[in-house]
């Protein structure tokens, strides 16, 4: 713990600046040298009231705020077939099982993965036509995991603007290695899962890292631009991405 | 690029009788900071007209592709301006910050090891790592494990650590250094891809299939293979973290690959080596940065996978979860109330891939992990301005701003660069005098006092008329750096306050 402490106190010897500024301004609020805007969102929840940060330079940012987007559910599918993903729209729930059922001929699948909270109905169709499924309940070992082709999820919200589907690993989307391991992943996501833009979807995920949950972003399939800049979508992770928005 | 070459010769003399075997890859034998000064380095690369074409066309891919997306936001100035609030804020309460990161990490699960320098951050990871009772770990790309050596530092111990981003494990398998902070083998083309891999895959894991062609999906299916068994085999993996949340403890990670994903998720350990800069106070703030980052750096809406992890979920990837807080010269960095605006930096890269300088010579003249104008601004500061490659790292740069206009945390990286070679000079003048300080000295002492500055102007234009010459065509020894290339025009014969006194006393006389 040596380490800490030197570290620590390398940093505060560094900010003696900002300590002497602090002291000047707490002593002449009124002269108007303090600055009275909204405080950082981190001091409404500090630790301990009495070491908080003082209220200075304060973000000049409205959070959590949607953006202008005329159609979300349209616009989000836009941005992810940008992508290179498969995007069907299904008008209502009773169409989702007969949809996964022709994503999953459609990449070859034989094998698929299901987390253990997914709806069994939406597997209905493709089980019929002879993909093994393979329940995640009791978990799959890795080794398993990467000799199965697919695995279908649920998601727990999606950002139009950026194309993007947020998954906080419920028991409908999984543990994280069952959307990664098999190369074809084909996910559910509702209309009304799907927001704006970021800051809206930020603001939506928060209850899940408060409770601890591991979040994973997926915008388009797994992809590389590292040899002479040229996009080759599909490297570790899935290869191909198939998108359900229901609604 | 003369260092490869070297190092790609020894690396195919050793043979495994000829032991000591490496476990990796070895990297060029130079040090970086062994550097020569800016200026002299680049003499190995501006005439490699290979590197040049790779450079030119890559820096003016994504510089294209990032001002594209920057121009689909209406409000991407805002953004800006909040990311350097938020970074500003942070930095000048880091303590209290760190300190509350601490708590949460170990709140839920995670293990904080704080490390002062380099040496210590190694040390830390070595042992983590040894009391797993394991000889190899994976590892995410990181810059902050590439400034403290963490890879040379393990193989010296007996613990490989693969590289599993594409770019890093070209970098790797080409016994090569990272050129780019972004995309690491930018100054490598598909053919010289193809060859590495079919040469030295074998040599380290699953070959590259025989039939390998220069195809750069075929290249990316490649590396799937050979990387996809060192996944499932690894019980251990590195981490850095682009950031972390300080009132909750989650750190995230955005990636392109899924190498990130497989190395946060496969593994039962995780090591996350983190710079202390790498802060946010809140998961709101999340927003901010992670709409500035991607389209900043690769020029996407945003890049294919974010991962965000708090400590250990059970029964859900690591265990087992250590994070390891880095100085290593930040806090120096940080004392410094100028110099501090660096710690800013997101590592997107866009100020490189905007620069001039950087587009022509790539990033190893830099003689850093951190090239281009963000490497100049923060490798003196955070080495120390001792070396000669630090000394001169200030003035690799023609002060265009390109760089500050593209930076998305507000970086005024000119009026830094030009603030540390005010540094550099100063730290000069405290060793002994050289030509340069000797003659400024002069100048100063002659022009700091009227009298005498007259007095020089007269004795300068009768230097004039004796020499008789209107131009000199060569100086001797020193002086000849300028004239080679330029003719160095005499002092009029008469100076300015003389003629200013002629005409008053024309004007008093008339």
């Amino acid at each position: 713990m040596m380490g800490r402490q030197e570290v620590l106190d390398k940093v505060r010897a560094a900010l003696v600046d900002v300590v002497a500024q602090e002291q000047d301004s707490a002593l002449a609020p009124a002269l108007g040298r303090g600055r009275s805007i909204a405080p950082h969102p981190a001091m409404t929840e500090s630790i301990g009231a009495s070491q908080a940060p003082a209220q200075d330079t304060p973000p000049q940012w409205e959070y959590g705020q949607p953006t202008a987007v005329h159609d979300v559910a349209e616009l989000f599918i836009d941005r992810v077939v940008d992508y290179k993903a498969t995007v069907e729209r299904a008008a209502t729930e009773a169409e989702i099982p007969a949809l996964v059922a022709r994503m999953l001929a459609s990449a070859g699948a034989l094998t698929c993965a299901l987390p253990a909270g997914l709806d069994a109905a939406w597997i209905a169709d493709g089980a019929a036509a002879g993909v093994q499924m393979r329940w995640d309940d009791p978990p799959l070992s890795k080794e398993e995991l990467n000799t199965i082709s697919a695995v279908v999820t649920a998601a727990s919200s999606g950002m139009a603007e950026t194309g993007t589907i947020v998954l906080d690993h419920r028991a409908d989307q999984g543990r994280r290695i069952l959307s990664l391991l098999p190369d074809t992943h084909v996910c559910v996501i509702r209309a009304d899962q799907i927001v704006t833009d970021v800051p809206e979807a930020m603001a939506r995920q928060e209850a899940s890292l408060r409770a601890g949950l591991p979040i994973t972003w997926i915008s388009g399939p797994s992809a590389t631009s590292d040899i002479e800049l040229s996009r080759v979508e599909g490297v570790h992770g899935p290869r191909n991405l198939y998108v359900i928005v229901v609604g | 690029m003369r260092t490869n070459e070297k190092s790609r010769a020894s690396a195919t003399l050793v043979t495994p009788a000829s032991a000591p075997v490496r476990r990796t890859p070895a990297p060029p034998a130079e040090r970086m900071i062994d550097a020569p000064p800016f200026p002299e380095n680049v003499k190995n690369y501006i005439n490699n007209e290979q590197l040049r074409a790779n450079m030119r066309h890559a820096t003016h891919t994504i510089r294209a592709k990032r001002s594209a997306v920057a121009a689909e936001l209406p409000n991407w100035e805002e953004l800006r301006t909040a990311a350097e609030d938020i970074k500003n804020h942070t930095a000048r309460h880091l303590d209290y910050y760190l300190e509350q990161l601490e708590a949460n990490l170990i709140k839920n699960g995670a293990q904080v090891h704080w490390a002062s320098d380099a040496a210590e951050a190694n040390r830390i990871v070595i042992a983590l790592v040894q009391a797993k009772g394991v000889d190899e770990v994976v590892k995410i790309k990181s810059m902050v494990t590439q400034e403290i050596e963490l890879n040379e530092a393990l193989e010296a111990a007996g613990i490989a650590a693969w590289e599993t981003d594409l770019a890093e494990l070209i970098v790797q398998l080409g016994h090569d250094r990272p050129s780019n902070i972004l995309v690491p083998a930018i100054h490598r083309n598909r053919d010289e891809v193809r060859e590495i891999f079919l040469r030295e895959m074998k040599l380290y894991g699953k070959a590259a299939p025989e039939d390998l062609d220069n195809d750069p999906k075929n290249l990316a299916a490649a590396a799937r293979l050979h990387l996809r068994e060192k996944f499932l085999r690894a019980k251990v993996a590195l981490s850095g973290s682009n950031f972390c949340v300080a009132d909750n403890g989650t750190l995230v990670i955005v990636e392109s690959e899924g190498n990130g994903r497989m190395c946060l998720t496969l593994p039962e350990t995780l090591i996350s080596v983190t710079g202390i800069e790498k802060l946010v106070p809140t998961i709101a703030d999340l927003e901010v940065v992670l709409q500035l980052l991607p389209r900043s750096s690769t020029g996407e809406r945003m890049n294919p996978y974010t991962s965000m992890w708090t400590g250990v979920t059970p029964g859900d990837g690591p265990q087992e979860v250590h994070v390891v807080l880095v100085d290593n010269g930040r806090s120096k960095v940080l004392a410094d109330t100028t110099g501090r605006e660096v710690l800013r930096c997101i590592r997107c890269a866009a100020c490189m891939h905007a620069c001039p300088i950087y587009e022509r010579v790539g990033g190893h003249p830099y003689g850093s992990v951190y090239p281009g104008p963000i490497g100049s601004a923060l490798t003196p500061q955070l080495r120390g301005f001792n070396s000669a490659i630090d000394k001169s790292l200030p003035f690799a740069c023609s002060l265009c701003g390109a760089c500050a206009e593209v930076c998305p945390v507000k970086i005024p990286l000119p009026d830094i660069l030009v603030y540390l070679r005010h540094r550099v000079v100063e730290e000069k003048k405290r060793g002994h005098l050289g030509l340069e300080q000797t003659l400024i000295g002069f100048f100063g002492w002659v022009m700091s006092k009227g009298r005498r500055f007259g007095r020089f102007g007269t004795m300068a234009g009768l230097a004039r008329r004796v020499l008789g010459k209107e131009y000199l065509r060569s100086l001797p020894s020193l002086g000849k750096r300028w004239t080679a290339s330029r003719d160095l025009r005499m002092p009029p014969k008469s100076s300015y306050r003389k003629l200013w006194k002629k005409r008053a006393r024309r004007k008093g006389g008339a």
